[in-house]
């Protein structure tokens, strides 16, 4: 099949090129953010970086691995209660942060092996237990004083200046980093392999992925990053409260924001998490009617807009800013018709839309060495 | 002899968490949903009753006449109108659709009702703390006796249901293939409808039994939702006399563990829901599930 030479493998084009740069010069812009723009702008931003993280993790895990997971909270909230711990026994506090993040996504590694082999509403249930136990857990530390939480004192350490700028640098970098990795590990085999493995999970073991293997990489890459996101998310409101921390709305927020965008969009995530950013500051303050709203805007995405804003664009003009997969061009049609060749592409699998033919085409990608 | 006591307060919790799991067990066996609204469904059943009875003085018991058909015809339209089409739409859609309509009804309920916690049981009167001696010092509260007994009757007359009458057939044949059901004259649309009208119903008769035995507030149906998943998978996805003994399970581990530790009630549960599955991947038997499973045997 690789052989085949009717059609060209298209990974990447001039507008994607294109889009790349222009994310690497926004980053960079970015990068002097604390410089550039007053107090609030700085402090929005870093709400907006956490968001980011925390859609595009929800996303590799539901829109790539078919992981639904309605406990994601557990792991932020035990980013911030290891970050604490750390801090409190002498460890620096922006490396009790980061490490905070690591332990957490270390502890994913023994609950995977069982929660992993759930299937659909059984482990989603299943990781949402898992979220109320750490809850529980966590608030038996005398340390954290039950409900009442306890805070990250050792930041009172940095002016509220500096303290704003650090956390700001410290959520960009870390947004940057773990966007860019997801999508490295999605434009690569591993994004195939999860993306059969959710397809259909028995054909994928059929064909020979490692569907456990698979699926523990994108686990542990989510629980590390909405780890960091809770720390990051301790650094900017100081105090840690265990019902605000390993509270369900974050999972509500994060389908929120992948459902809007698109699921299964690399873009699409990103693009939820502005939104959701933008809608919280409108309407975040109307308190239980912004719920009902998001709760009600979540039904209506998924019943109606599946693909999500992205990816209804992505369908209907063809574009790809951001390619994580594979597209088929036809060459002969390429150069006088475009819109065939556009057409003669390959449509990303959806959740939606259990296509045979895609889970034949993510496995008929050559082999690469390894 | 405390243990004794704890031990029969534990089967009778059971009881409570069988007859709330019932619903959610039924649903998935028949359409292959996880319903995530399922506690918040129970909890909005028993904010209805409870304003029924805090309006007009009925007995709660009496507000169950127009509560659970209510609810029945919420779970018929939910069906026709929500999961319907989220089930076409792959096997992740109903879950993050359920999972909207929680947050809605959650916080829908909270804007009516506030956050107050409440509860039924002033308005049962002296049943809702009578109870039965036994020799031995031991009691037996009657309230949770009768729960008991309901949900014994209610999974017990489901399953004569599901095999002695034509309609009870018909929804075995939709859950186990709702194409070829459809050939020889069933209409799975309604077969599916009426599935959810007794699950949610039966969610809401649980819910009003939650609100008569303790108190409730908007946001008590994740925790009812959970109970009510442990006790399915303990007792075994998809099997309605197994919901009985996950239920009790379950309801003996948390009894056992709040005499251990406050918090440890939940712990407890959390615990065992968590070493009964690592048990049951060990023993590689998550695919084998037996009894009444086999009635809802697996869609390929």
């Amino acid at each position: 099949m690789s052989k085949d030479s009717s059609f060209i493998v298209e990974r990447s084009t001039r507008l994607s090129a294109a889009a790349g740069i222009a994310a690497a010069v926004l980053v960079v812009v970015l990068a002097f953010g604390p410089l550039l723009f007053s107090a609030n702008i700085v402090d929005s931003l870093t709400t907006l970086f956490i968001y980011l993280i925390l859609s595009v993790m929800w996303n590799a895990l539901a829109g790539y691995a078919g992981l639904v997971s309605v406990g994601q909270q557990a792991f932020f909230g035990l980013g911030a209660y290891f970050a604490i711990e750390l801090s409190y026994h002498g460890v620096g506090v922006y490396p009790a942060l980061l490490l905070g993040a690591l332990l957490a996504g270390i502890l994913s590694l023994p609950i995977s092996p069982l929660m992993l082999r759930l299937r659909g509403g059984e482990f989603a249930i299943g990781m949402w237990v898992v979220a109320e136990l750490a809850h529980l857990l966590v608030v038996l530390d005398p340390l954290i004083n039950g409900e009442t939480g306890a805070s990250l004192i050792a930041l009172n350490a940095f002016s509220p200046d500096h303290r704003r700028a650090y956390n700001y640098w410290m959520a960009l970098a870390t947004a940057v980093m773990l966007l860019t990795v997801v999508f490295m590990l999605l434009r690569g085999r591993l994004g195939a392999s999860v993306q059969a493995i959710r397809d259909d999970e028995d054909a994928a073991k059929s064909v020979g992925v490692r569907v456990l293997a698979g699926k523990r990489i994108i686990f542990f890459l989510a629980a590390f990053g909405c780890a960091l996101a809770g720390t990051l998310w301790l650094a900017t409101s100081i105090t840690f409260q265990p019902n605000t921390y390993f509270g369900i709305q974050w999972t509500a927020y994060m389908i929120f924001m992948v459902l809007v965008g698109g699921l299964g969009t690399f873009e699409g995530a990103i693009v939820g998490g502005v939104i959701f950013f933008l809608i919280e500051y409108m309407f975040g303050a109307t308190g239980v009617w912004y719920l009902i709203g998001l709760g009600a805007t979540a039904i209506v995405f998924a019943l109606f807009l599946p693909r999500g804003l992205w990816g209804t664009l992505e369908d209907r003009w063809r574009i790809r800013l951001l390619p994580v997969g594979y597209s088929l061009r036809m060459p002969s049609a390429d150069a006088d018709a475009p819109d065939a060749a556009a057409a003669a592409r390959e449509r990303r699998p959806t959740p939606a839309s259990l296509d045979k033919h895609d889970i034949a085409a993510s496995n008929s990608i050559p082999a690469r060495p390894r | 002899m405390i243990w004794i006591t704890q031990l029969l307060n534990g089967v009778l919790l059971g009881g409570y968490y069988a007859l709330l799991a019932c619903g959610l067990s039924f649903m998935f066996g028949v359409m292959r949903i996880i319903n995530l609204a399922h506690g918040d469904l129970a909890i909005l059943c028993a904010c209805v009753v409870f304003f029924i009875a805090d309006q007009t003085g009925i007995s709660p018991f009496v507000a169950l006449i127009v509560a659970l058909p209510l609810m029945a015809a919420i779970g018929f339209w939910l069906q026709r109108l929500m999961l319907e089409r989220s089930l076409r739409g792959g096997m992740l859609v109903p879950l993050l659709t359920t999972f909207g309509l929680a947050i809605v009804i959650e916080n829908g309920l909270f804007e009516y009702f506030g956050a107050d916690s409440r509860s039924l049981a002033p308005y049962i009167g002296d049943f809702a703390f009578d109870s039965w001696a036994i020799p031995g010092n031991i009691y037996i509260g009657s309230l949770a006796l009768l729960i008991f007994a309901v949900a014994v009757v209610l999974l017990g007359g489901l399953k004569l249901f599901l095999t002695h009458t034509s309609l009870g057939r018909a929804i075995r044949a939709t859950a186990e293939d709702p194409d070829t059901a459809g050939l020889v004259g069933i209409n799975a649309r309604y077969v599916y409808a009426v599935a959810a009208a007794i699950a949610v119903a039966s969610a809401g008769l649980a819910g009003v039994f939650l609100a008569m035995r303790e108190t409730f507030s908007p946001y008590s149906g994740p925790t009812q939702l959970i109970f009510a998943f442990e006790a399915v998978v303990i007792g075994g996805i998809g099997s309605l006399s197994g919901t009985l003994v996950g239920g009790i399970v379950l309801g003996i581990a948390q009894t056992f563990g709040a005499q251990i530790n406050p918090q440890g009630f939940l712990i407890a549960g959390h615990v065992v829901f968590l070493v009964v599955l690592a048990g049951r991947l060990a023993a590689g038997a998550l695919q084998a599930r037996g009894g009444l499973h086999r009635l809802f045997a697996r869609r390929s």
